[in-house]
């Protein structure tokens, strides 16, 4: 599908809490990406899936570890670290509604300073045509489905080692969401791009993924192989509705 | 009383050039509202300081007018950035009652501190198009020119040309470059602005370097209309600006200067005709600001998103 253009590194949790307030949201998680591998966090609303993505990125107050690679970056910025390579679609798909598909992606390559941004903008648009067809087009204009290639195609515009995804099936048909899996699992597989996705989808996103986690209330309480969860009893009735 | 139309080019002219410098303060309320949703209630005061700063370089150092104005723009625009990494970013952005507390605060102490350096006499400050250059051949007069019988002044003409080519190089900025870029990624979405690696500070910073530039202009322009610099200068010129910008949309650049312009309209025709139709002479200038308050409000009730602005849809 692409030319490799992604380094892989992993990224290593350990007793990771996190907090808005005095509310404590994580309550001390330890999990690990592999590099190359695809690792999925699962759980319900409020469970704290996306406290733990932004508590990797540092948008909130935390403790614990959180390793990129061989790096700590606990205590790193939020932009330093996406300069380290992590690139984060939050939840909601976070596109910027007032500026044109082609700004959104440019303002993905911010962080760079090599000469293959408009490679990267062609190679993007080629496997996304949508949103070349929509180029000039404000962000807030495209459908769900569009606003969320849209999101993926401006994190992989920095180029990142580790991409975070917060909920990407929610409020996308059926359809659509298969057809974006689809393109994860392509990448994944092409690239070796390491990713992180979290997920109430179970059944999506554990056929994607090598490894998966159970989040609940803020405690990791199940974990092993995308196939031992699924053929896990307790997996199969909280999540996939067996 | 009569309905004199002789002077409606008069009144067009002059509603025109005065709109013009409300825009010029609206886009400075704007940029910052833009990124911040934050009304800057010390843009005026920044303003007034810029335009003391032109009258202590151009007046009393005898540096070159056009020199002073670029120099007192890029300074305010260094107190720009200044002020909001020293007084604003230590501050939650979505908690807004102590920043707009801040800025109130500014807007307090500048006022009271330029009022002890240069007291509150009206001080002259050179017109930048007081008379016309010699090269233009002369018609009319050295300071106007004849426009269906009316004089159309060269004060007019260099205001909107300045608000013209300021108004193409803000766009410049903001569409040709990364911080401009990066700083419509911060308006439009700071966390996702974060999360694709923007310094949300330090382009906020930028903004408000900008934004203290412009209103910087606003008030070297303004001054010949007020009979020179003083510290209260900006006070009712912010009103019209805040009319302005309300009418045309907050979040609306181009909002901003076509509201300016509008309210600028409004309160010529006031002028013209509203004080001696409604209450006399006496009661003109109340009258004009009432006008910018009841803009305001009736947008406010009406149309909150402005003439431009972004409606708010909230989407789950």
């Amino acid at each position: 599908m692409v030319d490799d253009v992604f380094d892989e590194v992993g990224l290593k949790a350990e007793n990771l809490h996190a907090s808005y307030g005095a509310v404590e949201v994580l309550r001390g998680l330890d999990f690990e990406v592999a590099a190359k591998g695809v690792s999925v966090i699962l759980g319900a609303n409020g469970a704290g899936k996306t406290t733990t993505l932004r508590a990797i990125c540092n948008m909130c107050t935390t403790t614990g570890t959180v390793t990129l690679g061989d790096e700590d970056i606990t205590r790193t910025g939020t932009a330093e670290i996406v300069r380290k390579g992590v690139a984060h679609v939050p939840q909601g798909r976070g596109t910027f509604p007032e500026l044109s598909t082609m700004d959104n992606l440019m303002v993905g390559a911010y962080t760079r300073k090599d000469n293959e941004v408009k490679d990267d903008l062609d190679r993007w648009f080629e496997i996304f045509p949508r949103l070349s067809e929509r180029r000039d087009q404000l962000a807030g204009s495209l459908s769900g489905g569009e606003q969320q290639m849209l999101a993926v195609a401006r994190a992989l515009m920095c180029r990142p080692r580790l991409l975070l995804l917060d909920e990407p099936s929610l409020g996308l048909a059926p359809l659509i969401i298969e057809d974006l899996f689809e393109r994860f699992t392509t990448l994944n597989k092409e690239t070796g791009l390491t990713m992180l996705v979290v997920e109430q989808n179970a059944n999506l996103a554990l056929d994607m993924a090598d490894y998966g986690y159970v989040i609940e209330s803020g405690e990791i309480t199940l974990s092993g192989t995308a196939d031992e969860l699924k053929n896990d009893p307790a997996v199969q009735e909280a999540y996939l509705g067996a | 009383m009569t309905w004199n139309f002789d002077i409606l080019p008069d009144f067009i002219f002059n509603g025109l050039s005065l709109g013009a410098i409300y825009g010029t303060v609206a886009l400075a309320l704007v940029l910052i509202f833009k990124a911040t949703t934050l009304i800057n209630f010390a843009t005026g005061e920044l303003a007034m300081l810029g335009a003391f700063l032109v009258y202590v370089l151009h007046m009393e150092q005898g540096l070159w007018l056009w020199l002073s104005m670029a120099l007192a723009m890029v300074l305010s625009a260094g107190l720009g950035v200044l002020i909001e990494r020293s007084l604003t970013r230590p501050f939650d952005p979505e908690d807004h009652l102590p920043v707009v507390l801040i800025t109130l605060g500014l807007f307090l102490i500048i006022n009271a501190v330029a009022g002890d350096i240069w007291n509150y006499q009206v001080r002259i400050l050179s017109n930048p198009f007081g008379k016309f250059p010699s090269w233009v051949p002369s018609v009319g007069g050295d300071r106007f020119v004849e426009v269906f019988g009316s004089r159309l002044k060269y004060q007019s003409i260099g205001i909107w040309v300045t608000l013209a080519v300021a108004l193409f190089a803000l766009g410049l900025i903001l569409n040709k470059t990364k911080a401009g870029l990066a700083f419509r990624a911060v308006s439009s979405n700071v966390e996702s602005a974060r999360l694709v690696g923007v310094h949300t500070g330090r382009t906020l910073g930028f903004g408000w370097a900008i934004a203290s530039a412009f209103g910087t202009l606003g008030a070297v322009l303004v001054a010949p209309q007020l009979g020179g610099v003083n510290p209260n200068m900006m006070a009712t010129i912010l009103i019209y600006a805040l009319a302005g910008a309300a009418l045309g949309g907050l979040d609306s650049l181009g909002g901003a200067v076509l509201g300016g312009i509008l309210v600028g309209l409004i309160q010529a025709v006031l002028v013209t005709w509203g004080g001696v139709v409604v209450f006399g002479q006496l009661y003109m200038s109340i009258l004009q600001l009432a006008a910018a308050f009841l803009i305001i409000l009736i947008v406010l009730l009406f149309r909150p998103s402005g003439l431009f602005g972004t409606r708010r849809v909230e989407r789950v």
